[in-house]
């Protein structure tokens, strides 16, 4: 994986443990003395390594989301891989399909995956389409309340105690990346608290973000899809994007989504 | 010519009952058939995540845009003098008042929350449109209710002028906010033309005047008043034009779209293979919403008050078609995500999208009607919005 992520957290429940350690004997206590100090220092000397690359862990959320990151993500179309995998764990993390009454068409898609095909040359493909999380996002320009919004971190989702339903915001999405609840849910996951009368979609898997984590669809694409701060040069998602080069869908409508896809 | 004399209508008639009855029946259907649909949740609608608006927003746009359009009649009075129109312009500015209050009523008991009224009139965004028509409506009731009132209280008659100048200026931009909340959808390849604000205010123009001629028709018939020829001619003869005009603006905005070679699919889709859409598009809208209703007002039957009546529901019905096709016909047709390419996926990307209308959804569209007749019916009763006769001795300024 291409996302370093030495989580804080790690760090801190191993620094604990370790002060555990230290009351068992004085061997122990020199041990873990030594494994705190060293795990203290580590992440020092990883972004010394990195040459200033800032890890996910350095976002977690203890100071509240900031503009000078970018969440984005890079999907590699090109890569034989099942999306579906990335629809299921995204389905898992937000506990979607709970649906009982709904038609089809009414249930709620955070992620789904589209075939794509050249009548005239035949060519075929089969690419993940979510939330794009624009940086001029139609959906937040539209919404009168100001639910569906953009984080200073430029992940776009709906505060679900604003949004009234009215769905201007389903209308004016490009990329049809949004659903509607239609019906009384229960079981809801606990961070996802999702509810019948509002819209939702992708929110980048924020709370795992914020937690340190990578999105539960990039951590089960095998690798075909990237996670990463674009706003710094020396992440590898803007090494890959300076290198190889990556395409917006719709990129003619300048709303400067930001997910990337490669061979599209 | 005679004095104008306002009267109320007879409260304590059975004429009054009945109509009270009735319409306070159809409102009280379509509140029940929105609980039904927030109690339950969307499911039980033909809607989806593919047709997020249905019905009920084709019944609450129409009544909105005839809401500004019925003002035309007391706006002639005020802003152009025309004294012909100043017996009419009492029950133009309520009647507008009327068929906002129901497509309000009918916008917010479609909302997935709409016991968040309060989060919607509380937290806004200026950038969004919707949000500039929560305020255009609120803002257009407070005009037109000071409008009226300097029309109905005497010592205030010298402002109905400025008045009515404000109320005007304020319904051209209403219905360019209704318009635009279409327009300013840059996915949508239907919606996406500048045009969509005009044509909505000359479609108010037609949908608000026909919706007046009717009541006005109808009021006067059942309360045995007198409505002579010039005042009901001259508003079917204004009326012609409007739904002449409203056909022009279609035919140049159908014409610049199956120009433009990005916007060709969508057109050719509503005029030619949209099953339904297009069915409602040439059938409805076309043949009997405007060109039928022009023979009616300008042909021979044109002195006919049956026939004018009848050209009157035509142009509504039309004009729900029209609104049909503009609102669902165009979230039917798929947008392009990969342009020239075939696309699919389970989130019916590009495939035309399936809707089948609920009876509840019809049922809280008719509410909203309903609400509107009932308003006017109290509104008559209670207070002096109906000149006693209208007979041409009194309407027509020129009568000795």
């Amino acid at each position: 994986m291409t996302i370093n992520i030495d989580n804080k957290n790690n760090d801190e429940t191993t620094t604990d443990s370790a002060s555990k350690e230290m009351e068992s004997s004085r061997r122990n206590f020199i041990f873990g003395s030594v494994a705190a100090a060293g795990l203290t220092v580590a992440p020092g000397i990883m972004l010394y390594q990195t040459a200033n690359a800032r890890s996910l862990s350095d976002f977690s959320l203890k100071e509240g989301a900031s503009s000078k990151v970018r969440w984005g993500m890079l999907v590699d179309t090109t890569k034989e891989v099942d999306w579906n995998k990335c629809v299921d764990a995204c389905n898992k993390e937000h506990g979607l399909g709970n649906e009982t009454n709904s038609r089809d068409e009414q249930k709620t898609q955070y992620i789904r995956v589209v075939e794509v095909k050249n009548k005239g040359t035949g060519y075929s493909m089969s690419l993940p389409v979510m939330c794009q999380h624009c940086e001029s996002a139609p959906c937040v320009d539209v919404c009168p309340t100001g639910a569906s919004m953009k984080r200073a971190d430029g992940i776009v989702l709906v505060d679900r105690h604003r949004c009234i339903g009215c769905r201007y915001c389903m209308m004016a999405c490009p990329y049809k990346a949004r659903s509607f609840v239609h019906e009384v849910l229960t079981d809801q996951t606990e961070n996802t608290p999702r509810g019948k009368g509002c819209v939702e979609s992708c929110n980048m898997c924020v709370n795992r973000i914020d937690n340190g984590q990578e999105p539960a669809c990039v951590e089960a694409s095998d690798g075909a899809i990237i996670f990463g701060d674009l706003n710094d040069s020396e992440s590898s998602i803007s090494k890959i994007l300076a290198k190889h080069g990556g395409k917006q869908i719709r990129a003619d409508l300048k709303l400067n989504p930001g997910v990337f896809y490669q061979g599209i | 010519m005679k004095k104008l004399h306002f009267l109320e209508v007879e409260g304590n008639s059975k004429g009054f009952y009945a109509f009270f009855a009735l319409f306070g029946l159809i409102s009280l259907i379509g509140m029940l058939a929105a609980y039904y649909m927030e109690h339950n949740g969307h499911w039980v609608t033909g809607m989806n995540n593919q047709i997020v608006w249905g019905t009920p927003h084709v019944f609450a746009i129409f009544l909105i845009v005839a809401a500004s359009g019925a003002l035309n009649v007391a706006s002639i009075s005020s802003v152009f003098a025309k004294t012909a129109y100043k017996p009419l312009a009492r029950l133009s500015g309520m009647l507008a008042m009327a068929l906002l209050s129901g497509g309000l009523v009918v916008l917010l008991l479609d909302l997935g929350r709409p016991d968040r009224l309060i989060v919607a009139m509380t937290k806004f965004n200026f950038v969004s449109i919707f949000t500039w028509n929560i305020l255009l409506y609120t803002g257009f009731m407070g005009i037109v209710g000071v409008y009226l009132w300097t029309m109905m209280d005497r010592p205030y008659n010298n402002l109905t002028k400025k008045a009515g100048m404000a109320a005007f200026i304020w319904r051209l931009i209403l219905t360019t906010g209704t318009g635009s909340i279409f327009g300013f959808l840059i996915a949508r390849e239907a919606y996406d033309s500048a045009l969509l604000a005009p044509m909505f205010i000359i479609m108010s123009f037609s949908f608000g005047l026909a919706f007046f001629l009717l009541v006005l028709m109808g009021s006067y018939k059942y309360t045995q008043r007198d409505l002579g020829d010039y005042i009901v001619n001259r508003l079917k003869n204004l009326l012609g034009v409007f739904v002449a005009a409203v056909f022009y603006f279609v035919v140049v905005y159908h014409l610049t779209n199956l120009y433009s070679a990005d916007h060709r699919d969508i057109t050719l889709f509503i005029l030619t293979g949209g099953g339904l859409y297009t069915f409602l598009f040439w059938v409805v809208q076309i043949a009997l919403g405007s060109l039928l209703p022009l023979v009616l007002l300008y042909g021979p039957t044109g002195k006919n008050r049956t026939m004018i009546g009848l050209a009157c529901a035509l142009i509504i019905l039309g004009g729900f078609a029209q609104l049909y096709v503009i609102i669902i016909g165009g979230q039917a047709y798929p947008m392009h995500l990969f342009p020239g390419m075939e696309v699919t996926s389970s989130f019916y990307d590009g495939v035309v999208a399936s809707y089948t209308p609920s009876l509840p959804e019809f049922l809280l569209g008719m509410g909203g009607v309903g609400i509107t007749l009932l308003l006017v019916t109290v509104a008559v009763a209670a207070m002096k919005f109906l000149p006693a006769s209208l007979a041409d001795e009194v309407a027509n300024p020129h009568s000795k």
